[in-house]
This record gives structure tokens, sequence and C-alpha cells, in this order.
């Protein structure tokens, strides 16, 4: 690897922050699209050149850009994400493109997209077009929308995860809605949510209904799925369909309630998540002012608190869903933005962490890169 | 037949850079069609897939507020689109 670059997407554009294999020096870029809000921005990992971008000015309709040289050029999908043309004034419109994941490695240009409100797409050309996922959008959200009642515009969809030993087996998750899964590309779906809280529905047992913040499944271990939820921590090893609650063992000050969960890519045992405060009126700050990440090395049975470096109070931000991640490089690096516009890095797996850029945007999402020489 | 067409700042990267553009079509939708075939991918930006005005924009015929599609446009009228965008 010779070089890793950091994807920030922010409420207004994007930056990317470079640096080579040493992680000694980092050189920010950007902004691209200033005055946008870039959701999500994600390196194709299967020709690590193809650059593609969820966005939306504020003023006008979400789209989906390109760029095959790191920004330097930038290309609009000529079909971005949209659901078919309805006279019904109640039919929901593409808000925003919320979630971008690379297709399956054998299936080379296949995309998939995450919306607001809740939609997923598909595109077979690299992101140029779009198509609607229909198992998905008019099979399963009409129902979704009979049992839990219209989705308000918020809800994103999000954690798109391909298995790697099967194209068409995938999951998708949904903020009021649950996780689901798919073996047939899509075609059909079932719920994937037994075990999960639900504090805040009226039937706690319900099939569907549920709050994923993010879904992770692990590339070595593609049976073995990690979720934060809005109602803790879970993991879940396939071919079961019951979730455990590992984020029991955290520590009750500061609870099992976050946005994002990160997987050490050699060792399905290893997560990070990023805990908030998720109590009464959901003020979704670090808990106390003291933020820190919590490591497990024993796939969720015990919790280690790591905030070395991390201020020490009065710094209420916390982490977005698709705000924190890793690298590849040994020993891990982990890397997240805050809504504070703060972009922390650890290179010695969240033992101690570094201040890497600090004053940007609202930072709604960092992904790593490692792009083609 | 043409109509003046005035495009705020936001949509500059599709017109490169041009605020003043001209244009054909009798109903704001035509008129909408026609610039998006001559800049493509504008339209999708101040109208939803149903064919709704998106939130933060308005079109005005003449000065005066168009709020459908089917707003009618005479030759040599002017449209503006303007850029409506609120909060802090």
């Amino acid at each position: 690897m010779d070089r890793i670059v950091l994807l920030i997407g922010t409420r207004k554009g994007a930056f990317l922050l470079h640096t080579d294999s040493s992680r000694r020096e980092w050189r920010l870029t950007g902004p691209h699209f200033l005055g946008s809000a870039v959701h999500h921005m994600v390196l194709d990992p299967r020709d690590r050149k193809t650059l593609l971008m969820g966005t939306r000015p504020g003023h006008l309709g979400p789209t989906v850009f390109r760029s095959t040289d790191l920004g330097e050029h930038w290309q609009e999908a000529t079909r971005p994400p949209a659901f078919a043309a309805s006279a019904d004034p109640k039919a929901a419109s593409v808000d925003i493109v919320f979630w971008l994941t690379p297709g399956h490695a054998s299936e080379p240009g296949v995309w998939y997209a995450g919306t607001v409100p809740p939609g997923l797409f598909r595109s077979g050309d690299g992101g140029d077009t779009w198509q609607e996922v229909p198992g998905f959008n008019h099979e399963l959200l009409p129902n979704l929308r009979e049992v839990i009642g219209p989705i308000p515009g918020g809800p994103p969809l999000h954690s798109i995860c391909i298995d790697p030993r099967d194209a068409r087996h995938m999951y998708v998750s949904l903020s009021s809605g649950g996780t689901f899964e798919s073996t047939d590309a899509g075609a059909n779906w079932r719920a994937l949510n037994r075990g999960i809280a639900a504090d805040f529905l009226p039937d706690p047992d319900a099939d569907v209904g549920h709050d994923p913040h993010r879904v992770a499944l692990h590339p070595l271990a593609p049976d073995r799925l990690y979720q934060q939820n809005h109602c803790g921590i879970y993991r879940l090893d396939r071919p079961g369909d019951r979730w455990q609650r590992i984020g029991r063992a955290m520590p009750a000050e500061v609870g099992d309630i976050g946005f994002p969960i990160v997987l050490h890519p050699r060792d399905p045992d290893t997560l990070w998540v990023f805990p908030m405060e998720g109590t009464e009126n959901w003020p979704r700050t670090s808990p106390g002012g003291q933020p820190a990440a919590y490591r497990s090395r024993d796939g969720g049975e015990s919790w280690e608190r790591q905030d070395n470096g991390l201020p020490r109070g009065h710094a209420w931000w916390t982490v977005k869903r698709q705000a924190f991640c890793a690298d590849t490089a040994k020993p891990l690096g982990l890397y997240f933005g805050t809504t504070c516009g703060e972009l922390w890095g650890s290179h010695d797996e969240g033992d101690t962490w570094l201040c890497l850029a600090e004053h940007l945007p609202e930072i709604f999402s960092v992904e790593f890169a490692a792009p083609a020489p | 037949m043409s109509v003046r067409v005035v495009v705020p700042g936001q949509l500059f990267s599709y017109t490169d850079g041009q605020s003043r553009l001209v244009a054909g079509g009798t109903t704001l939708g035509d008129v909408l069609d026609d610039l998006d075939r001559r800049h493509p991918g504008m339209r999708f930006r101040v109208v939803d897939e149903h064919g709704a005005i998106r939130p933060h924009v308005r079109f005005f015929i003449n000065r005066q507020p168009a709020l459908a599609l089917s707003c009618t446009l005479a030759d040599g009228d002017e449209l503006v689109v303007v850029g409506a965008l609120s909060g802090g």
C-alpha cells in the first residue's frame, strides 16, 4: 500500500486527506463541491480508481458524481437514483443519496445505493445510471409502511453488505425498519431482527420497525455480523437468526448506544464502537462530554475504553454512522470524523489518538481508500 | 418560439457559468425539458422524479410565480429560476 487517502464527506463539501504508508504526514485537499452536503464517498476496491460521491446542494436535488482521478475531475451520473414516476401526490422522491456500496468482486461496475427516504438502487455501469431494486422498493417497502406506518423523511437506507462468497446474498438495513436479507440478488427479502430490542415500539418483539444504526459483515468471516443499533450493540453468527446483545458488557455509565461500528479487517473478534448519549431526549453527544472509542478483542464479551489523546471533557460532539473507519495497515489505523469537524486518527489500533484535521464542516462520513499507483 | 431563461449560480455547473440562456417550449415543463437537452442533468436538480418542483427552487414567468410545470409561456417571455434556500 503506497498511499492512503481518507475520503471525508461533510455538510459543506468533500475533502481528501492524503498520506503515505508511513502515516506520519497528512495533507488535506479540497473542498470539492463546497456548499453541497456530501453524505458518502467511496473508492471502488475492485479497480482502486473509480470514486463515487452521493451529494446534494442546499437548493437542488440529489445526485451522484464520479471521478477516476481522485477528484481532479468529476462527472455527474447520467441517471441518478430516483423512484419510478408517479401521479400520487404522496409518492416518495429521493431526497438524499445516503449510502454507496461497491458490488461483488465478480461483478465489476455494479454498485448499490441507499437513499433517504429509504430506497435501494443498483447501477451496472460504474454508477452512471441507476435503477430501483424492485423487490425491495416495490415489494418490501410498501409492506413495511403498512406495518409501521408512514416512514418520515429522515430514515436512511444504509449498511448494504454483500457476501464475498455469493454476489446474490446481501443484507441491507434501514432506520425505522430493521435489517433485511436477500439470497436472490434483491428479488426477495426476509427480516432479520430477532433478539434486537426496540424499546420505542408498542410491540417490543415486533418482526420489523427496529432502528439499526450501522451493520457490518466481516470480510474474512462473512457469517459474522455486528450491529450498532439505537437499542444496543449486537452480534449475529449465521446461520443463526437471533442477535446477541454484546453491548451488555459495556460500562453501565456509558451504555451501548452509538452510531458507528468498525471491524478489524484481519480479526473477526476485534471491533470498535463510539458510544454516545442516548438517554431521555437523545442528545447524541459523547457521554458526559468525554469522547472515547471502545474496543473488544473477544467478539464483544468485554470492552476496553480508548481515549488516550482525546479531549478529557467538554467535548460535546459525536461520530456519525459512516464517519468511523479502519485502514488495512499493520498495526491497524483507525479514523473518525466528528460532528464538530475534527478528523482523529490512531495508528496503534486505538491505543492513542491524534487530531489530523480540524475546523472542517460537520463530518458525515470518513472512508479509507488505497488508490492504485 | 423561444423564451429567455435566467438561472442562479447553483446551476452554473450545467451552463458553463452562463446565467442567461434561451430555450424553447410553451409550458414550464417543456422549457425544462429543452434546457435538459441542452444542459444534461439540469432538470432533475430542480424537479423531482414525479414532476414536483423541488422545495428550494422557485420559478417566475415574467416576474409572476410559476408553481406548476403546466404554467404556460409565450414567445419572448422571461423565465427566472431562483434558488430559495432557507435556514442559517
